[in-house]
């Protein structure tokens, strides 16, 4: 397990290195001017560390204090805006994870269940109404679905709301960046009702998120627990005469959730994409809408460090999980299986 | 086999029922009715964002939609039924009888905004005029250079440099001298760009070094004041419950900023926007056949035309210009190109303005007598121009390329070879102005109600070398016509002058008038007091929104 970890660490800490030289380098492919690319003004008064970049000579010195600079936070200011980045992106990351956790906890929540539902009825009635519709589910380009939902759901049926996480009357104080929960913390007069206004503004964007990742879940678990019911373990609990709930949460159940975890490590990056992509047509104030807009408007420091962070996130979480996955299931450690 | 639907539908059905338990209605019902209730408010959908919160900065309507008429007040204020010029912070005014010289009293306890980022000692008085004006009309004025120190509107018009001086009275008289008579001064002062700013605010931003937050955290007299700015978002204004003309009814205002005017409908629809800016021609019919939204629409201070550059042969002629202009046919033009949502121009000036006169002559669409005019004045069979078409949208003239074709096509029934040309639109202008084009498809909006502000930049000499005269064109008798009217106060004496000046248009044709734009407003039905202001940008101040009757046991319903 420790080696796991240590070679967990290593991993993430040598991509971790090639995203920010990646970074560093984009100021100099960027068209125009480097520093002003990596800093997105000439001079910035409170950004002392960053400043010292443009000084040095040497590339590699260059390199040392923009990693300096990144670490304290000093990311450059947006050409847009003028607004400093990294306060600006820490304001915006959290309205993204929000949606991505709500979405991804839908996906698990339905997903899984109906997975072993399918997975026990296994070439069924049942299954293959799952499997259908699920493939179709599939199949679904997210920004059309979410285009889809705006259509019938705002616009014909007028449901719910098309944009943005809350109704802009609600005057919520920006604490922790989740919506729930800053509404929750604030102590506004009209709590209950913003709490029911974000929630509907919600329902939508998490849904289109959730959608294909909800799919490639049940199809998994299927898949997973049709495999282990075939196994010459469950054939013999059977015959031993066990109890269907014994051998279900004994041996089924936990059997079949170990492929999920791997996966939903790979499901990481896709969500995120999703996610961008449903910020935008959503009007979602969070990180994929403010990156797509600075790409509009060639804000060349705030792709950089929006990038930057997107990537990291995705691989922070990605390795996380995976490293996770391997040990809680020894089987997958390749090198494990070489000792022996 | 073993059955397994016993044991899962509790599996299932136990995190559906969780999802569905953790929904907020049944918590809602329960709760306190006061809680529930949404704060109240108007939502106005904007078009992008505004580059400064101060409109003497720049000319574009989005930053003066957002500024003008809600953070600030002017001397004076057109009426917007009327177009007359009405008392603001200015309750009454004399101008002198040589015409150069104009006193204003100024309202007195009119109150500047109570914010958290300034807290007024004082209220308005002459101080904050002079201040407002010296800004931009003195170079060496501490603030003229801040954020910029360019002042679009008032450099184009000349305006500082007609200005002798600017003296204080006392604190609440000032007065203003310029070195010649102009009658268009008070509309200049009525406009959206001459808003007043807070001196004690300036002064206090001085001393802590912050000078440019004067733009962008502003304070005025205004009836709402600035809360919040969050950019590609939103911005949020609170009632000013000191505001001199009455505390404004809505408890706040929200700009919600989306570019896309289809997203900008959409919302409307679905209730997030109480009101859109910019509603797209080509979505009017659809919004009309909407519930719950109201289209109304007037005719507007705007006017497309086609001007032909008469510094050039055979464009020189008078005839030749008549002939082209019977050539085309007006009616179908507007059909094809504005979808009913355009008056047909008779003149340069639209209906609704006071110097408009309506036994004005104008040329009919005939092709034969066009064709003898042509030949007339031996113009040969298959003679080739240009016409050159904008690249932009404007609302006096939505597509103009279009236009150009169906003027292409008009020519050649009368044997006229016509090439479209077009540029992007800042290659357009610079051409343009060098005069390169034969005739060209342009327009003009107007920035005040004053008549001047047609005739004086599209067709005087003067204007030739400034680059707004697209007809080149200099004819000495408008021109002093013009000039003369500007320097009468009298508004009858300067419509008959202008009606003369008109008569010259029609009869030398330097212009072609096509068509006179409306203006839309599209708004939510529970909107009330909200009109269209023909005489620059949207006001607030009136606005108020109906509450939404709703039904006892729908207490939850969305706000």
């Amino acid at each position: 397990m420790i080696n796991t970890l240590f070679r967990f660490l290593n991993l993430t800490f040598i991509t971790l290195c090639i995203l920010v030289v990646l970074s560093f380098a984009l100021a100099y492919f960027f068209p125009g001017d480097t520093w002003l690319n990596l800093f997105g003004a000439e001079f910035i008064q409170d950004q002392p560390t960053l400043m010292l970049v443009a000084e040095q000579t040497n590339v590699l010195m260059a390199f040392w204090y923009y990693i300096q600079a990144l670490l304290e936070g000093e990311w450059g200011v947006s050409f847009a805006t003028g607004n400093a980045l990294y306060p600006e992106i820490m304001r915006l990351l959290p309205a993204t994870l929000e949606l991505s956790l709500y979405a991804i906890t839908i996906a698990l929540v339905l997903g899984i269940p109906l997975g072993f539902i399918a997975g026990m009825q296994y070439h069924k009635k049942i299954d293959n109404i799952f499997m259908s519709s699920s493939m179709v589910m599939y199949s679904f380009p997210v920004f059309w679905l979410a285009l889809l939902l705006i259509l019938i759901v705002s616009l014909q049926a007028q449901w719910l709301p098309m944009s943005g996480r809350l109704s802009l009357l609600f005057d919520i104080p920006h604490r922790t960046g989740f919506i729930l929960l800053d509404i929750w913390l604030s102590d506004v007069p009209y709590k209950q009702a913003a709490l029911y206004d974000a929630l509907q503004h919600l329902i939508l964007p998490t849904l289109s998120v959730s959608f294909i990742a909800f799919a490639v879940f049940l199809r998994t678990t299927r898949r997973s627990v049709a495999d282990v019911l075939q196994t010459e373990y469950i054939k013999c609990a059977q015959t031993r005469g066990l109890p269907s709930s014994t051998i279900f949460f004994r041996h089924v159940l936990r059997n079949a959730l170990l492929p999920v975890l791997p996966l939903l490590a790979l499901q990481i990056s896709t969500l995120m994409t999703n996610v961008m992509i449903v910020e935008t047509i959503f009007s979602w104030p969070g990180i994929g809408d403010w990156l797509i807009q600075a790409i509009y408007e060639r804000d060349f420091p705030a792709i950089r460090a929006g990038m930057l962070l997107v990537a990291m996130v995705v691989v922070v979480m990605t390795l996380s999980l995976e490293c996770l996955s391997q040990m809680i299931d020894p089987t997958r450690d390749r090198f494990a299986y070489a000792r022996h | 086999m073993i059955r397994f639907h016993k044991l899962f539908t509790p599996v299932i059905f136990l995190p559906i029922l969780w999802l569905s338990g953790c929904g907020p209605s049944h918590d809602i019902q329960q709760q306190h009715l006061s809680d529930s209730i949404a704060p109240d408010g108007v939502i106005y959908c904007s078009e992008g964002n505004p580059s400064y919160l101060n409109p003497q900065l720049d000319t574009s309507s989005t930053t003066s939609d957002v500024s003008s008429h809600q953070i600030y007040s002017r001397l004076l204020d057109f009426d917007e039924q009327t177009g007359r010029i009405q008392p603001a912070l200015a309750s009454s005014w004399l101008v002198s009888s040589d015409g150069l010289t104009y006193t204003f009293q100024l309202r007195r306890n009119v109150e500047f905004h109570q914010t958290e980022y300034f807290q007024p000692t004082r209220s308005f008085n002459a101080d904050d005029v002079l201040f407002s004006f010296d800004r931009w009309i003195n170079p060496s004025h501490p603030y003229h250079e801040v954020n910029g120190g360019s002042y679009p509107y008032f450099d184009s018009l000349n305006l500082a440099e007609k200005i002798q001086s600017i003296k204080r009275i006392n604190g609440y008289r000032i007065e203003i001298s310029l070195f010649e008579r102009d009658s268009s001064f008070l509309a200049n002062l009525a406009t959206d760009f001459a808003v007043i700013l807070s001196a004690e605010y300036a002064d206090m931003l001085a001393v802590d070094n912050r000078q440019s937050q004067i733009d962008f955290y502003p304070i005025g007299t205004g009836p709402f004041k600035f809360d919040a700015y969050q950019k590609n978002q939103f911005i949020r204004f609170l009632p000013h419950l000191g505001y001199w003309r009455g505390v404004p009814q809505s408890a706040q205002l929200i700009y919600d900023i989306t570019p896309s005017s289809a997203i900008r409908f959409a919302k409307l629809v679905t209730g997030e926007c109480d009101t859109i800016a910019y509603p797209s021609q080509a979505e009017i019919d659809v919004m009309r056949a909407t519930p719950n939204i109201v289209v109304e629409e007037e005719p507007g201070l705007n006017v497309g035309f086609w001007a032909f550059n008469t510094s050039k042969p055979p464009f020189d002629q008078p005839i030749v210009r008549r002939a082209l202009a019977m050539a085309i046919d007006k009616n179908s033009i507007l059909d094809a190109i504005y979808f009913n949502s355009a008056s047909r121009a008779r003149s340069l000036i639209p209906p609704s303005s006071w110097a408009y006169n309506s036994s004005i002559k104008e040329v009919s669409y005939n092709p034969i007598k066009a064709k003898e005019l042509l030949n007339q004045a031996n113009i040969p069979a298959g003679f080739k121009m240009t016409l050159w078409a904008m690249p932009v949208v404007r609302a006096y003239n939505p597509n103009a390329k279009r236009m150009a074709q169906l003027i292409k096509n008009y020519l050649a029934a009368v044997d006229v070879d016509v090439t479209v040309v077009t540029y992007d639109w800042h290659a357009f202008r610079d051409k343009l102005s060098q005069g390169e084009h034969d005739s060209v498809l342009i327009g003009w909006s107007a920035d005040n109600g004053d008549p001047d502000n047609f005739y004086r930049p599209l067709l005087s000499c003067e204007a030739i070398p400034s680059g707004t005269n697209r007809a080149m064109w200099c004819n000495t008798e408008f021109n002093a016509l013009i000039n003369a009217a500007i320097r009468i106060p009298d508004v009858d004496l300067r419509a008959s002058l202008y009606a003369k000046a008109n008569n010259i248009i029609a009869h030398d044709i330097p212009l072609v008038p096509i068509a006179h734009a409306n203006r839309y407003q599209v708004k939510a039905h529970s909107i009330k007091g909200l009109s269209i202001n023909p005489y620059g940008s949207i006001r607030f101040e009136n606005v108020v929104k109906a509450p939404k009757v709703q039904q006892i046991d729908n207490q939850d319903g969305r706000p």
